[in-house]
């Protein structure tokens, strides 16, 4: 193929700026590599754009917005806090919302720019496992590069029977929504549909989840999800479970789903949130010019991130679950140093997962059952808000906080928590599994009273038989 | 009290018994911590095994020449609070003066891995999961270790699953990493690590040893003699083309059974008769009761390397040796050192020292003195120099000598005259030879 003339040459071709896409690009501009970062979108990716920044922004919106409403509604505050109904103009939180996106978008930029990388503005399309051809504003670049790094990131998944468009929304359309719909159907209970789901119910909207499992978070365990699922119902969020969407009623404002008996039932929706899951993005990129073995839809890779070409890696949610951020970031962080030349793998004990609904839930390492059917013979100790000082200042007693750890060695091999702002207990949840913690070394570490994390402490207690505050 | 029990230690090599050569304790002994109980050997090297714990010795077994398998129970100490009396403790020290004796360049990882084989568990665990800690890992369970542990771990090419973890549940410290590795780079046979770029060669790790035996007293020594003494040196050239010239000559008509000659005999010769006049370097200092003891006698220590270390045998009145007789004593001595078959008083009583690396020499030197000592002689090599005789450059052979006295009792102008005289007698060699 003769199409080297003009181009430009680098180290490390970096296909998409989402997450994993800008770390790898930092991480080696830091090494002193010539990187290229190719991105025809905002930096950020969809974390930052379309995902977890913007949903939590609007998280906040909601929750706010609630409280307020809980406190106009006579009679109701236990803290005796009242006043008139609040308004909530959905277009001024939507781009307050947008505000915090562009300001992180400038800073991906800065960051970047500052680690010396050459961000390209433009649509990339690989035309071999070596160069990329890039769309700009100033017409066709190519870009040669020594490696590159595959990070073009996932899409929403759709269903045939409900594509998007219309009143069927994807969760970044749901996130630029600027009235406050009266009715939302969510299909797909995952963590994506129910903190939309409830952050909607929380503003105002009739909300009714569809999910084909026997229960919502189908990912996590029973005792999880129920806490979340009692939250939902207070919030007035109907669940239908074992439930399928079929598709739109004839007037279009209704779906028609059908049950596990085989009835079909229809719930009012001026809109439908489709969140179903998300699939690979292997469209656009040239993704059909290379020779990539593919692992299912994703791309297959070993334990650096190396496809089966040779200098070709992959990252992100284009390799498979988890699709995460953080999950990415640290895939990114990695290659940029494999192809510096340090030896490094991908060996990490936990992908930390979080789920920003009402309340939070925090999944580090073995639930319960997956310790099981790895053969572990394991303890697992409950620690609940209830009985946790910190919780019941803040009128959230719901939850727990769960330990699963080995019987014979006492190795922690999993922490999960459910409960409001248990978000940010994954660092210590994640570091405890990645240092090889025993039980004992978290019954031993004195934890800040009063806090949520002492429900951590006491947990690892519980596991060994003498938890002091139940 | 509790009792510690010492077991014989893996010395590594797949040795599986090992000779008890020597006890250093008896029972009712008192031991402080790293004191040394026994003298083990195997077929590689005898070793030192020190004291854990501080405490009394309750049991010894295990009979001297007798092989005791590893992992046998050999001492057995009560442990107590109890301070040590001083005679207990000089007692102590005493016995620490036996060291490493057979040739060696194993016994420092020897004595490393016996030092970790022995180390007690750093801290007594009280739980139930105590019984699993350190063992090996069930086949095809996935090592436990930290993040930095783990990626240190990649960077020396080493898979964890090969490392034994002394952490809670098996995990794998930095410390057992490293330990690892220290161990690992003496193994034979072990397959080369994967191609590594250059970055991974860069090399991290710290071995950690434990100075015991003859290093530790060599240490002792030195830290104690250039703490104690003030230093003075003093170099001077010495011309010793016609010293050699003789050598060679008496080398070349040397008979059966005489002794080849090296330049040592003939500088010992030197000092013995500058000594005659300059009686005050050979003394000792007693510092403690501000006493000088003068010698008549030239007891002229003579510092030898050796695999274990420093050791100085004494050659005895050399006043009263010839020169053949002194290269003959010294050549007896050398070797007895290197052998490890030389005694201690053969290594005690010298009231001056000689000090000399042949032709690794070096120009200048700044030896230490042998405490009590008060001068020390230290020979550098021998060198052809341009020297300006008479007008015209000529090719000499010369030689410095480099030596130090303690100012405290010898004045440089003692120390010139007597390092002038032994110039003078290497460089008219007949002189040596005229009482």
């Amino acid at each position: 193929m003769n199409v080297t003339r003009g181009g430009l040459s680098c180290d490390i071709l970096i296909l998409g700026a989402g997450p994993g896409g800008y770390a790898a690009a930092i991480r080696a501009g830091q090494l002193g590599l010539n990187v290229v970062l190719v991105e025809g979108d905002k930096p950020g990716g969809t974390c930052l754009n379309v995902g977890c920044i913007p949903s939590k922004a609007m998280i906040h919106v909601a929750d706010e917005f609630y409280k307020a409403t809980g406190f106009a509604t006579s009679g109701k505050s236990v803290l005796g806090i009242s006043h008139s109904m609040p308004q909530l103009d959905l277009k001024q939180s939507v781009s307050w919302k947008d505000g915090i996106v562009k300001k992180l978008n400038m800073g991906v930029a800065g960051l970047v720019k500052k680690a010396g990388v050459h961000l390209l503005a433009g649509w990339g399309k690989m035309l071999d496992g070596k160069t990329c051809e890039v769309q700009t504003e100033h017409g066709t670049k190519l870009i040669h590069a020594e490696h590159v790094i595959l990070a073009p990131g996932s899409v929403a998944a759709s269903l045939p029977s409900l594509p998007f468009g219309g009143s069927v929304l994807s969760s970044s359309d749901a996130l630029a929504l600027e009235e406050v719909p009266d009715t939302l159907v969510v299909v797909g209970a995952g963590y994506i549909g129910l903190e939309l789901g409830s952050a909607f119910a929380k503003m105002g909207s009739d909300v009714c989840i569809v999910e084909f499992a026997d229960q919502i978070l189908p990912q996590y365990d029973k005792d999880i999800a129920k806490v979340v699922a009692d939250s939902l119902s207070d919030l007035g969020v109907e669940m239908v479970l074992q439930a399928k969407a079929q598709g739109l009623s004839e007037d279009g404002k209704a779906l028609l789903i059908e049950t596990i008996d085989g009835e079909v039932i229809q719930r009012a929706a001026d809109k439908i949130l489709v969140t179903v899951g998300r699939k690979p993005r292997m469209d656009g990129w040239g993704a059909s010019n290379l020779y990539l073995e593919m692992n299912g839809p994703y791309i297959q890779i070993d334990d650096q991130c190396r496809t089966s070409m040779s200098d070709v890696f992959a990252i992100g949610d284009v390799t498979g679950d988890p699709m995460l951020a953080q999950r990415a970031i640290a895939q990114g962080e990695m290659v940029a140093e494999i192809i510096a030349g340090k030896a490094r793998r991908f060996d990490v004990v936990c992908i930390p997962a979080v789920c920003f609904t009402d309340p939070e839930v925090v999944v580090t390492g073995l639930l319960p059952h997956q310790a099981k059917e790895q053969g572990f013979e394991s303890v697992v100790a409950t620690f609940p808000f209830k009985a946790n000082g910190r919780a019941m200042t803040m009128e959230s007693e719901a939850g727990f906080v769960r330990i699963v750890a080995r019987a014979d060695t006492h190795q922690v091999l999993g922490i999960q928590a459910v409960g409001k702002g248990v978000a940010d207990l994954s660092s210590s949840f994640a570091l405890a599994l990645e240092m090889g913690a025993v039980l004992e070394d978290i019954a031993a570490t004195i934890h800040a009273h009063p806090t949520q994390s002492e429900a951590f402490q006491e947990a690892a207690l519980a596991a060994l038989g003498h938890a002091l505050h139940i | 009290m509790a009792t510690h029990i010492i077991k014989m230690p893996d010395v590594g090599e797949g040795i599986v018994e090992a000779e008890i050569v020597e006890w250093e304790v008896k029972v009712g002994d008192f031991v402080k911590e790293d004191d040394v109980l026994a003298a083990v050997m195997t077929d590689k090297a005898t070793v030192e095994i020190p004291s854990p714990v501080t405490g009394t010795i309750v049991a010894l077994s295990g009979e001297l020449g007798e092989m005791t398998a590893v992992g046998a129970e050999i001492v057995a100490i009560e442990m107590d609070g109890e301070s040590p009396s001083d005679d207990d403790e000089q007692e102590g020290q005493a016995a620490v003066e036996t060291v490493v004796r057979e040739e060696v360049e194993e016994v420092s990882v020897s004595a490393v891995q016996l030092a970790l084989s022995v180390a007690p568990h750093s801290s007594s665990m009280t739980s139930n999961a105590e019984a699993s800690y350190g063992l090996p890992r069930a086949i095809g369970e996935k090592p436990l270790a930290s993040p930095s542990v783990r990626r240190r771990a990649r960077e020396a090419g080493i898979r964890l699953d090969y490392v034994r973890g002394s952490g809670p549940a098996g995990r794998i410290l930095h410390d057992d990493l490293e330990a690892y590795i220290a161990g690992s780079a003496h193994s034979m046979g072990s397959a080369p690590a994967a191609s590594f770029n250059l970055q991974s060669r860069a090399r991290h790790e710290v071995e950690e040893y434990k100075v015991i035996g003859l290093r530790r007293k060599i240490a002792e020594r030195m830290q104690d003699a250039k703490s104690r003494i003030p230093h003075i040196s003093y170099v001077e050239a010495v011309d010793v083309t016609d010293l050699e010239a003789l050598r060679a000559h008496m080398n070349a008509t040397r008979k059966e059974g005489e002794p080849k000659l090296t330049i040592l005999p003939f500088i010992l010769r030197a000092m013995v008769l500058s000594l005659a006049e300059n009686p005050k370097l050979s003394a000792h200092f007693d510092d403690q009761q501000n006493v000088v003891r003068q010698f008549a006698a030239c007891h002229i220590g003579m510092a030898v390397q050796t695999d274990a270390g420093l050791m100085v045998p004494v050659i005895r009145h050399a006043e009263a040796r010839s020169v053949k007789d002194l290269a003959l004593e010294s050549k007896r001595l050398a070797d007895a050192a290197r052998e490890g078959t030389i005694t201690r008083d053969e290594l005690s009583g010298s009231t001056i020292t000689l000090s000399s690396l042949g032709a690794l020499g070096g120009i200048v030197s700044t030896p230490v003195i042998n405490s009590p000592e008060v001068a020390i002689v230290g020979v550098n090599k021998i060198q052809i120099q341009p020297v300006h005789i008479d007008g015209a450059f000529v090719a000499r052979q010369m030689m410095n000598l480099s030596s130090s006295f303690d100012h405290r009792i010898i004045d440089g102008w003692d120390a010139a005259v007597f390092i002038q005289k032994i110039k003078s007698l290497l460089e008219y060699p007949a002189t040596l030879f005229i009482d």
